[in-house]
């Protein structure tokens, strides 16, 4: 598998990150190089491998149904770039 | 008294306890060594104001022979570590001036056993790195130096600043995490302990992630005994972090007095890779013949799947950490620059705010989880996971620990290797075997390199088998009688 | 035969159903997605409030906020919940389940990504019996349920170029109940939400309030001629009440029909219902990235529960809709019709099973139906608003049992109950609305009136049919209150009538 420029562009706008046209080369060497590397993987035989899912196994812990947070509003919103009146701004959403 | 700072953290805590010495005194002396340090950039905030209130608070309760297991220790905490009101960043631009509204608990923890925050360390940008030269307010500089060289050299990454800060004696011990390497690697290069422990042994809660299934949080301290005094107040169940365990803590100090007589040892043959340089390989037969020496049992054990780890491990955690790091948008707190629209604003903010390192891997991370490559890729490297743990299964059934290098070399100058990542990747080969198994590591400095640089020896442990970890490091420590330190060159 | 059809019920089409071009009929395929929001008083992965309509942002923790560093723990009754519904829709429960993370930018969504279900739901495959109102039964296959957090709210009209975000909603737990696309008219999909709805609500998982968004839908609307293989779909997001379910599917069919006739083609597309049009638009915002990455979320281990856990939940479920209406039908001898209006709402069934009890059932049934929910209906009360309990209701059917009162009296009665809350027979006695029997009385007011009008004595004896006129002067001068039968006999032999003619 081979990343174009194309490739890397779509990835970019995916992960919301604006890239230059000039890093396009670069950056799809980059992940080229790596990807070529992590190839290696396909030599291992996987087919009857179930996935590891956690790193200890162990079973989730449950929270019980009850409200335990106040209002927040000042801490969540004090770090905001842009805050008004208690909500988060951000520039306009089209629909 | 006058060395405060080159008291261990246990002997600041005795000396602090039988009031010898007080937390004001030791908590100024810090701050001095750190004001004079600023050639190292270990700190990337420094809370003095907040540690002296902190200290004497401590001595009130020393004075009345009141206070927890760590009363009046002053400690630095790794950026990413959310400390209350305190600056947070990860050092990564786009977390720049975002000041959290509560406490990490693992950090928590700590000032609950009454610990001392001296300020905030300086680490790779959301601890992607493995030299700490992609943070955001520059690289850290290793306090060691090659013999007769001044070149500067790197103190290992991502935690670089906590490695770097504990050589140089900037603080008693510091916090670090360690994703696939980044508390042991820079342990190894700075001369220190890095403990490692066994996923979901210490809170992730507050901690900024990287990769979920990777993370843990641990100690880097001066030795094995303090490592393991930290570890005991870092560690501890938290109904906030489902993946944290129920478990006693135990007192991971007592348990260095165990000794290795009887222990079985296993040295995984896969980790003798090629091109491993000599002094490394050597240093991994001395360690061998030390804890022989000590009395335990040595074999050859094998983990076959050694050389995909690190593959896999360029798969599972670029691919966790796109999705992490998607928060990171400019709407609720860091950088934010402005666009035409919502989307703009988006990829301008994070095109900024993003270093080259971190945008590579949530670029990889994103191509991997796309659309028609999960199986190839993700998928893949999860079943990679549960062969990898599974050669570490097997080889427990045979023995209780295992030796290996940290890293395949001693600090490498600043520049060397950032133009290619493969090759900085690499720093990782022996330490990230153990994040994707989910084990506890530990790091233990051996010896000197040729060079006049410090070495270390990693031990792997069973699963929460912290205690076994410790007391075969413990042996390792007392046998190398590593005592060598860093000249002062950076005092200004 | 795509793998999406094969899923499908195989259904002889209807000729009412079908919709007319200008080319022939077509058929409409409809699958929905309906969002249900779990009824819970704390939110899926956090201990913030679910009560609605909060100032903005202060129902929001960190986690919800997605600050740095912070972890999702699940609610444990968010998962018996769904649970509770997937045994509800008689589907299968998978003790095993996994969160995934679905992975998009938007500003109401904090963490860039929401927390789901993909590839391993809580639910599997279910199912739902609509009842027609024609009277048919047609059954919707459910696909499967999964949990996920819902997302928070971007208000557009506060400022003309920026979006104001508030997180209250922001990780409420949510059930997305994916249907098979097994409905052939917008009745059916209305009829389906209402059941859902009806089902959900006897559960206590979801309060189904359409207008406070606690239940949305996500129509998937496609046509094609009969006979022929699948069209192309468009998923119509969010539509919020079930009257705007039939206008928008209406109208999506037919602009469907109207490009395929055209010659065009359908574009697979997100789109959007505009009550104030009742048109469709498409979603562009929506379009370029549908690659969501879903992966298992690593901060969460898998959800696993014991066969017990459900067995236990089992257990403790009340009758169910269709179960209860099998059950007012046998017991009562309800008319099908009459048993689906009552098993609407639980506590319709119930109170008409109160003023049902030891009582003429379909006399119950009329008077619940009729009076009672026609005066509801015209109050905008609910059945819990009732002024009129089912005890006095009993009370007023046993006053007509008992031919204390008329059925006519009875329904003035009624609306005065109604009215004033007060009970039937003190307002019988207060208003002296009792029915006279009393031969007497009934006779000297027939003789009366028979003395007053000799001429239409006269006319009756020619055309017995205008004895109905001297049949409301005697009520008249008794205000209603006269045995309408006594009155009919006595009428009949004075007039020299035949009483049975």
């Amino acid at each position: 598998m081979s990343v174009d420029q194309k490739t890397v562009r779509h990835i970019a706008r995916l992960a919301r990150i604006a890239v230059r046209d000039d890093e396009l080369e670069a950056l799809a060497k980059e992940l080229n190089g790596i990807l070529d590397w992590v190839e290696q993987l396909g030599e291992v035989d996987t087919a009857d491998v179930e996935p590891m899912t956690s790193a200890v196994a162990m079973a989730m812990k449950m929270r019980d149904d009850v409200v335990t947070e106040t209002n927040l509003q000042k801490e969540v919103t004090r770090n905001a770039p842009g805050a008004e009146d208690g909500f988060f701004v951000v520039p306009k959403v089209v629909e | 008294m006058t060395d405060l700072t080159s008291l261990t953290l246990a002997e600041a805590r005795d000396a602090l306890k039988k009031k010898e010495i007080t937390s004001v005194e030791l908590t100024g002396a810090y701050l001095k060594e750190m004001e004079a340090a600023g050639a190292l950039n270990a700190y990337v905030t420094v809370t003095a104001e907040k540690a002296m209130e902190m200290a004497r608070a401590s001595d009130a309760k020393l004075q009345k022979g009141e206070g927890g297991p760590l009363e009046g220790v002053p400690l630095g905490i790794k950026d990413l570590f959310c400390t209350k009101d305190v600056q947070t960043t990860a050092c990564s631009h786009i977390l720049e001036g975002f000041v959290p509204p509560y406490e990490s608990t693992v950090t928590a923890n700590l000032w609950r056993d009454g610990a001392v925050m001296l300020g905030k360390l300086n680490n790779d940008e959301f601890a992607m790195g493995s030299s700490n030269e992609t943070s955001h307010y520059g690289a850290v500089v290793n306090p060691w130096r090659r013999q007769g060289s001044d070149a500067k050299l790197v103190p290992g990454g991502s935690s670089g600043g906590s490695s770097a800060a504990v050589a140089a004696r900037l603080c008693a011990a510091a916090t670090a995490t360690d994703t696939g390497g980044s508390i042991r690697q820079p342990a190894a290069f700075t001369g220190t302990v890095g403990l490692k422990p066994t996923y979901g042994r210490c809170s992730r809660w507050g901690i900024v992630a990287f990769a979920s299934s990777l993370d843990q949080a641990g100690p880097i301290a001066r030795d094995v005994r303090d490592a393991a005094i930290m570890l005991r107040s870092m560690a501890g169940h938290d109904a906030k972090d489902t993946t944290s365990v129920d478990r006693l803590v135990p007192d991971y100090e007592a348990a260095l007095a165990g000794g290795v007589k009887g222990l079985s040892v296993g040295i995984p043959k896969e980790y003798r890779v090629e091109g491993m340089p000599k002094e490394i390989d050597d240093l991994w037969t001395r360690g061998i013949e030390w804890l022989k020496a000590a009395g335990a049992t040595v074999k050859e054990v094998s983990l076959p799947h050694t050389k995909y780890a690190l593959p896999t491990y360029y798969i599972v955690a670029p691919a966790e950490c796109s999705s992490n790091l998607a928060r990171y948008d400019g709407v609720r707190y860091g950088l934010r620059v402005e666009g035409r629209d919502v989307t703009e604003m988006y990829e301008n903010t994070r095109a900024a705010g993003f270093g080259a390192e971190v945008k590579r891997r949530i670029l990889m991370g994103t191509y991997v989880l796309s659309a028609g490559y999960y199986d190839a890729y993700y998928l893949k490297a999860q079943k990679l996971r549960t062969l990898i743990a599974r050669d570490f299964t097997e080889a427990f059934s045979e023995v209780d620990v295992l030796l290996t290098p940290t890293a395949p070399s001693a600090a490498f100058a600043i520049g060397e290797k950032t133009d290619d990542p493969l090759s900085m990747y690499l720093n990782d080969v022996f330490t990230v075997t153990v994040n994707l198994a989910g084990l506890p590591g530990i790091s233990v400095p051996a010896g000197l390199s040729g060079e006049g640089l410090p070495l270390g020896l990693q031990l792997i442990g069973r699963t929460f088998d912290e205690e076994t970890l410790l007391r075969a490091a413990r042996a390792i420590e007392e046998a190398a009688e590593f005592t060598a330190a860093p000249g002062a060159w950076w005092r200004a | 035969m795509s793998e999406f059809e094969s899923t499908m019920r195989q259904r002889e089409p209807r000729a009412e159903d079908l919709i007319k071009g200008q080319t022939g009929d077509w058929e409409v395929i409809l699958g929905l997605e309906v969002h249900a929001q779990i009824t819970s008083k704390a939110k899926l992965f956090s201990g913030s409030s679910t009560t609605f309509g909060a100032e903005q942002n202060t129902q929001v923790s960190l986690v919800d906020a997605a600050m740095p560093g912070m972890l999702p723990v699940i609610n444990r009754f968010c998962v018996e919940q769904a649970i509770r519904t997937g045994l509800g829709l008689k589907a299968k429960i998978n003790l095993r389940s996994v969160f995934d993370r679905k992975n998009y930018f938007y500003p109401d969504l904090p963490q860039g990504y929401q927390i789901s279900q993909f590839k391993h739901p809580i639910v599997g495959e279910g199912e739902v019996l609509l009842d027609m109102a024609d009277g048919r039964v047609v059954t919707v296959g459910i696909e499967r349920l999964h949990l996920e957090q819902d997302a928070g709210k971007s208000l557009h009209d506060q400022h003309p170029a920026m979006s104001f975000v508030d997180l209250n909603r922001s990780g409420v737990a949510l059930m997305e109940i994916v249907s098979r696309p097994d409905m052939r008219s917008a009745d059916e999909a209305k009829a389906y939400v209402n059941k859902l709805r009806t089902i959900l609500r006897y559960l206590g998982t979801c309060d189904g309030n359409m207008e406070e968004g606690s239940l949305r839908a996500d129509v998937n609307v496609s046509v094609r001629k009969v006979g022929s293989p699948l069209g192309t779909r468009c998923e119509i997001k969010n539509v919020n009440s079930i009257r705007f379910i039939g206008q928008a599917i209406d109208y999506e069919a037919r602009r469907q029909i109207e490009i395929l006739e055209d010659g065009g083609k359908i574009d697979q597309e997100t789109r959007l219902f505009d009550p104030k049009t009742g048109e469709t638009r498409s979603m562009r915002s929506k379009e370029e990235a549908h690659d969501y990455r879903y992966f298992p979320d690593p901060d969460l281990l898998p959800l696993e529960f014991t066969q017990e856990l459900v067995d236990g939940i089992k257990a403790s479920l009340p009758e169910l809709p269709d179960n209860k209406k099998a059950r007012l039908i046998a017991e009562y001898g309800l008319s099908p019709y009459d048993a689906t209006v009552l098993i609407g709402e639980a506590a319709r069934a119930d109170y008409f099973e109160a003023v049902a009890k030891g009582r003429d059932a379909k006399l119950a049934a009329n008077w619940v139906t009729g009076e009672l929910f026609g005066a509801l209906n015209r109050e905008g009360h609910s059945i819990e608003e009732t002024p009129v309990t089912a005890k006095q209701l009993g009370e007023l059917i046993d006053l007509i049992s008992d031919e204390t009162i008329s059925g006519r009296i009875a329904k003035q009665v009624f609306d005065s109950m109604y009215k004033t809350g007060r009970d039937p027979a003190k307002i019988v006695q207060e208003e002296g609305l009792q029915q006279v029997t009393d031969f007497g009385a009934i006779e000297a007011a027939i003789d009366a009136i028979i003395a007053a009008n000799p001429d239409k004595v006269e006319q009756t004896k020619v055309k017995p049919q205008l004895a109905g006129w001297f049949v409301g002067q005697v009520m008249k001068s008794t205000s209603g209150k006269a045995n309408p039968q006594v009155v009919n006999e006595i009428l009949a032999r004075k007039l020299g009538l035949s009483s049975d003619g």
